[in-house]
């Protein structure tokens, strides 16, 4: 994918810069707002990581609010220092499609950078139907089966493995499934998306001899076919 | 209201009386304190006030008494005269002497004056022997100076004009009137004179009451100012406006000390507690740095270096998020929303979590529950409950979630609204009435909790929660376990819950036997 990264930190930007090209990507860099809005609008990315609070007089909202009056669609995710609530809601509001705090893990950074880069190509057909090696998922009946065996889910398990196989391939972080499959935004002391985890592979994984939900140390989850 | 300073210049030499006076000068007004001074415009005002009420009140006795006497003057001067006009015009000139005649008989005071004369001023009638050179008009009041009876004397007089040229001068003598008016206008000078002096000694009194009001205040608050913070404001007991106002500043000053306490609180034990990792992942990482022999090692020390630095962050984001919810300002996510199914997702997230230590959480709630506030600070406070729960609860234990419509249980004795009990009860080791009274305070772990993980900060979020939405957490013991009660004003949505009280800190707990779980059980 190609990213673009403004951030004024150099030690965070080399720091996020290094781990996005060591995964793959191309990643542009901007130190400073001026540049970053020039960059963003002159050309063609699959996913901007802008800090909130830049130098040079144009911050990370104005940038996003000046793409978005020019109908860019491109996926935004913003870094920012601004834990509150309130600050999320706005950030989210002037058109952001994801909100990270500082300080970030780098594998949280890169699961929901991968996950908007995805959604841009997702978004075009709604889906009727998932399926993920011998794991097929009806959105419609909301029936799950594998290898043509009927698996039965609680509505939570089923919303779980729901956002597990549309993020299939893709780490997805226990904040990320906080968040897409209860919409809580703050952090529960315990383990309990583990738990949750570990129920829901009783079911879809236990009975077969391959499992699917794999867990990726130190980051949170994926769902692979191979 | 001047101090004298002429006095000071005489003792001094001639040569230096310019600089005295410039130093008296100044030093006269850092005296009064010029008119910067509010004390000194107070009395001015004062001062001014009486003064010109005075004034007023003294016009007023003046006009109603000496006015009164030569108003009265004028209007038997004038009732006599229509009345011998009137004589003249029945009977004529003979009927006008004779009546003059006769009034001047009957005048027992021998103070009416009357003369009537011929076209060609030979006297008529009357007690005047000529008709007074000055008096030329008719109709217009004369002030004469007359010679009767070989005594001086002061007379109003008025002429008036009779048919074929006949005059009438009617007067009457006021001597005694105008003895009594000049007495009257005297006193009334003197009055003003003294009145005059009380209003500046009435200023200074004032001036002087005013600097003692004030600077009793002004010294207090300095003294805070400079930072000693026991001081408060005397309280001189007559319940007065200075009372008020000296009342109103302790309050201030008591809030400020909490809130100052809290905040120092609040900074120990970040002092301790955020040190405490912080070391932790120093230590961790110097000790790799010098001692690791491979790279596992020293990747593993990073590793727990790093989830110690992540600790740290979830510490200070929650310390973060108490202050914010303390400092009420996130009611703008305020909303109407249903109670019920909010915790019972928040039972549904948990539930897996007490299933694997076979702890059963039982809901115990209504189909709905309509309420106001703030869904994710709600659903974030019955988080932590459960957790907490969970974390002291023995294996195969219950728990207990339950919400309930309960009466407001009325620790200010307001009767009228509506509160919510949200409840969480275990059936774990419980806390001491010690440990209690300190359960929502910032970083407190009961002795009993040492070895399970937390910061001790979840129950101070709670208790944050239940403030923002108006309402009280509250802990009851129970044998065995816990119940933690979040008690909500239920206010619809018409009308914003009640300012919470701030002032309210960690140390203010409840008792914990006072109050009773509410269920209803549908």
């Amino acid at each position: 994918m190609r990213i673009l990264l403004v951030e004024d930190d150099p030690t965070v930007r080399s720091f996020v810069a290094k781990g996005l090209t060591e995964t793959g990507h191309l990643v542009e860099q901007a130190d400073n707002g001026k540049d970053g809005l020039f960059l963003a609008v002159s050309e063609k990315f699959d996913v901007i990581i802008l800090d909130r609070m830049l130098p040079g007089g144009i911050d990370g909202l104005r940038i996003l609010e000046t793409l978005r009056a020019q109908s860019n669609a491109t996926p935004v995710l913003i870094l920012s220092a601004l834990a509150d609530v309130d600050d999320r809601v706005a950030g989210l509001k002037s058109g952001s499609d994801d909100y990270l705090t500082k300080p970030f893990a780098f594998s949280e950074l890169l699961a929901r950078v991968e996950a908007l880069g995805r959604r841009g190509r997702n978004e075009a057909a709604p889906q009727t139907k998932l399926e993920v090696g011998g794991l097929e998922m009806d959105l419609l009946s909301r029936s799950v089966r594998r290898d043509g065996q009927k698996i039965d889910l609680q509505p939570r398990e089923f919303r779980l493995l729901e956002f597990l196989m549309r993020h299939a391939g893709q780490v997805v972080t226990r904040t990320m499934l906080l968040e897409g499959v209860w919409d809580y935004h703050f952090d529960p002391q315990t383990n309990v998306i583990d738990v949750h985890v570990s129920r829901l592979r009783q079911k879809v994984d236990k009975p077969f001899s391959q499992p699917l939900i794999q867990t990726v140390r130190n980051s949170g989850y994926m769902l692979r076919a191979d | 209201m001047i101090p004298s300073r002429p006095s000071q210049d005489r003792q001094t030499g001639r040569s230096d009386t310019k600089k005295i006076r410039r130093f008296s000068y100044a030093a006269l007004r850092h005296h009064i304190g010029g008119l910067r001074s509010a004390g000194v415009r107070f009395a001015l005002g004062y001062a001014v006030l009486f003064w010109v009420s005075a004034v007023l009140f003294l016009s007023v006795i003046w006009w109603g008494t000496a006015g009164l006497l030569e108003r009265q003057v004028e209007a038997s001067v004038s009732a006599d005269a229509r009345a011998l006009s009137e004589r003249w015009t029945d009977g004529g000139l003979s009927a006008l002497a004779l009546t003059i005649e006769d009034r001047l008989e009957d005048n027992v005071d021998d103070d009416a004056l009357y003369l009537l004369v011929d076209p060609k001023n030979q006297r008529v009638a009357g007690n005047l022997s000529v008709w007074p050179a000055d008096v030329a008009m008719s109709g217009v009041w004369y002030q004469l100076t007359i010679r009767r009876a070989g005594s001086r004397g002061v007379a109003e007089v008025q002429a008036f004009d009779l048919p074929s040229g006949y005059r009438l001068l009617v007067g009457r003598d006021v001597r005694g009137r105008t003895n009594l008016r000049r007495l009257l206008t005297d006193t009334l000078l003197w009055a003003w004179v003294v009145i005059t002096i009380l209003t500046f000694v009435g200023a200074l009194l004032v001036r002087n009451m005013f600097r003692r009001m004030i600077s009793s205040i002004a010294r207090t608050t300095s003294a805070i100012a400079h930072g000693d913070m026991s001081r408060r404001m005397a309280l001189s007991g007559r319940g007065d406006e200075l009372d008020e106002v000296a009342e109103a500043i302790n309050e201030m000053l008591d809030r400020i000390a909490r809130l100052m306490d809290g905040v120092k609180q609040v900074s120990n034990a970040i002092a301790h507690d955020l040190r405490t990792p912080i070391t932790r992942a120093r230590a961790q990482l110097e000790y790799a740095a010098l001692h690791a022999h491979d790279e596992a090692g020293l990747r593993s020390a990073i590793e727990n270096g790093v989830s110690d630095l992540d600790n740290i962050t979830a510490v200070f984001e929650a310390l973060l998020r108490i202050a914010q919810i303390e400092a009420g300002s996130r009611r703008s996510a305020f909303a109407s929303f249903d109670l019920i199914p909010v915790l019972q997702d928040i039972v549904e997230l948990y539930e897996p979590v007490a299933d694997e230590q076979s702890i059963r959480i039982i809901p115990r709630m209504p189909g709905h529950l309509p309420f106001y506030g703030d869904r994710s600070m709600i659903q974030q406070a019955a988080s932590n409950l459960l957790d907490n729960a969970i974390k002291f609860s023995p294996h195969g234990g219950t728990i207990t979630v339950s919400a309930a419509i309960g009466p407001e249980l009325s620790y200010d004795g307001k009767a009228d609204g509506q509160t919510v009990t949200v409840a969480v009860t275990d059936e774990g080791v419980g806390m001491s009435e010690a440990d209690l009274e300190r359960a929502s305070e910032r970083f407190f772990r009961a002795d009993s909790a040492r070895n399970t993980p937390g910061s001790g900060l979840g129950l101070s979020l709670v208790q944050a929660i239940a403030q923002l939405h108006g309402g009280t957490l509250q802990f009851v013991r129970r044998s065995p376990g816990l119940a933690v009660e979040m008690q909500l004003p239920l206010c619809g949505t018409s009308r914003m819950p009640p300012v919470p009280d701030m002032t309210q800190d960690s140390q203010s707990s409840h008792p914990p036997d006072m109050p009773m779980m509410i269920e209803n059980h549908i």
